[in-house]
């Protein structure tokens, strides 16, 4: 699957890393990093992470099947 | 010229971050007809942040950067082969290879390049990379694990701060060559760059501040050996990064009648394209790192902007006001320029436009913990303010700039420093700095002419050495 964050919009509350920790990560102290395109395996834990997100910058889909 | 109420057909020329949310955009307001997006790179449409970030520091793969993107967007993607021109008459867009793509509506997203260096056979050295995409991205990826024995850095702007703090992440010695008097100093200021260069040096980086790279040398077989320096130092490198920030993709409109050149596509609040004559087009629209546009926030001068959130945003303005049917309204773009970066270990973020104002103050936290705010105001007002490593404080600041509220701003923070002590922010200094600040003033109306004369960027400040 795909996973896009608004970094712009992310306030590094962390909610993402504790719901989807294989996923996201903070690499020094307040910056997001995150994987673009995890395993189908991780999508339930993705979604928790974008619902937990307070400030709704997680967006995600699934691969797109060619068009 | 009468367009039609609903548009049967729309192409976007540009296929990456505007192209792309301007196609969902289209979509999700219920435009049914044809959909066509042009790029000339061959890949899907991939986000370029992470490129000098954790794709060059290794974490992440180049070719796992493709942007999410809706599944039902039904379009025909012409991927692998730029637009060479376009009539705006006819409303025909033709292909480097001579296809004619007609439109009824038109969006201009092809965004900017990286400048190259100037001396062409210099720049052909192996050794020497510049990063604006992908492929880039995986041969400097690839050279930076070879461990070479030392890299240079030419500019220190966002981009070439980060690939420098990537190298020593990777514990490769790197030299900064900034033309200005610190990294940063472009878009932020010199007071502010002060504070980089501290991290910077903190990081190891051998920082070389007002100095520039007068040329690059090569040995017998072509490969990059060493740098000429104007404090008069010769270093021996096997990899430079020229990071002097961007050139806009408008060459192929040249003849198209558009107000197009080197500093952008001129267009207005709306995003509708201007031509030569100042006249606006109801029919071709512009977004992202491309356009220049009179924002109502900054009394209607033209602004360019090559940040993330400016090309997400004006692109969903842009494909909405495309569709829209008289008499709806349109739709302003006028959000605040905002932008991110990462670098040695913090997190810097901002909100407005540091690159005007005349003073800056900390207004919360303090330089020495590494955490802090810093206010930016011109004549009195606040037009801008950063973060580093305080991402949740800067909301606020936005409403302050929203509200031009007075300089120094009035917080009550409990960790404010008393008194606060403004300081010139050091950016009127004449273009100094090597890179290009990335949200800028770019002048008058669309039609004044194009007087930017772009520095040679080997040209040093005083006199060469001898
Ligand atoms: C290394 C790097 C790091 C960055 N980091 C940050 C960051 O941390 N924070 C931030 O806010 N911003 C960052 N940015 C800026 C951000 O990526 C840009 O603002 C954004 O990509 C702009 O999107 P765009 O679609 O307008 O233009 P672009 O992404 O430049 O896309 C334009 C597309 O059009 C194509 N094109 C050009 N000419 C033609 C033609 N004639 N025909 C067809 N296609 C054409 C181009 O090849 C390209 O694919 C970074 C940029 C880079 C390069
Ligand atoms: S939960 Fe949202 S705001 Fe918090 S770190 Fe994750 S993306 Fe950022």
């Amino acid at each position: 699957m795909r996973v896009l964050v608004d970094l712009n919009r992310c306030l590094s509350y962390g909610q993402c890393v504790f719901a989807a920790p294989s996923v996201f990560r903070f690499h020094g102290a307040e910056s997001l990093e995150y994987d673009y395109a995890p395993g189908r395996a991780l999508a339930e834990e993705v979604r928790h992470a974008a619902a937990a997100c307070p400030v709704q910058a997680i967006t995600y889909a699934e691969e797109p099947s060619g068009e | 010229m009468s367009s039609p109420a609903a548009p049967g057909r729309v192409v976007i020329v540009g296929a990456s971050l505007a192209g792309l949310r301007a196609a969902e955009t289209l979509r999700r307001e219920g435009f049914r007809g044809e959909l066509t997006l042009i790029g000339d790179e061959p890949h899907e449409p991939y986000d370029r942040p992470p490129l000098s970030k954790q794709v060059l520091a290794g974490r992440a793969s180049p070719a796992h950067t493709a942007l999410v993107r809706a599944p039902d967007l039904e379009a025909t993607w012409l991927l692998g082969e730029p637009a060479a021109a376009l009539d705006p008459h006819t409303r025909t867009v033709t292909l480097a290879g001579g296809r004619e793509i007609g439109y009824d509506r038109l969006l201009i997203a092809t965004g900017t390049r990286a400048r190259p260096w100037p001396a062409a056979e210099e720049a052909a050295l192996d050794g020497v990379f510049t990063l604006r995409g992908r492929d880039d991205a995986e041969r400097l990826r690839a050279a930076l694990a070879a461990g070479p024995r030392r890299v240079l850095v030419i500019g220190g702007g966002f981009t070439g701060s980060e690939i420098a703090s990537v190298c020593r992440e990777l514990g490769l010695p790197v030299t900064l060559a900034e033309r200005g008097p610190a990294p940063l100093s472009g878009a932020l200021g010199a007071a502010a760059g002060s504070v980089a260069a501290r991290m910077q040096r903190a990081h190891g980086v051998d920082l070389r501040a007002n100095t520039t790279v007068m040329a690059l040398e090569g040995d017998g077989s072509g490969r990059l050996r060493a740098a000429y320096l104007s404090d008069g130092d010769v270093v021996e490198v096997d990899v430079a990064v020229v990071a002097l920030g961007a050139v806009r993709n408008t060459e192929w409109l040249a003849g198209s009648g558009l107000a197009a050149d080197a500093r952008g596509v001129v267009c207005d609040a709306a995003c509708r394209a201007f031509d030569a004559d100042a006249v606006v087009t109801d029919d071709v629209y512009v977004a992202g790192d491309v356009a220049r546009w009179p924002h109502p926030h900054y009394d209607g001068l033209l602004l360019a902007v090559e940040h993330w959130d400016n090309a997400v945003r004006q692109a969903e303005t842009a494909a909405a006001n495309l569709l829209r049917e008289p008499p709806a309204p349109l739709r302003p773009h006028r959000g605040l320029p905002a932008f991110w970066s990462y670098q040695f270990g913090v997190n810097i973020k901002s909100v407005g436009l540091p690159t005007i104002a005349d003073e800056v103050v900390v207004t919360q936290g303090a330089v020495a913990d590494g955490r802090f705010v810093a206010a930016y105001g011109r004549q009195g007002r606040t037009v801008a303010a950063v973060a580093v490593d305080s991402p949740r404080w800067l909301p606020a600041y936005a409403g302050f700039v929203a509200a031009n509220l007075p300089f120094p701003p009035d917080l009550h923070a409990s960790d404010a420093p008393d008194p606060l002590r403004p300081v010139p922010a050091g950016l009127a200094l004449d273009d100094r700095a090597t890179h290009s600040p990335t949200a800028a003033v770019t002048g008058d109306g669309p039609t004044a002419s194009d007087r930017s004369t772009h520095r040679d960027p080997r040209s040093p400040l005083t006199a060469p050495p001898l």
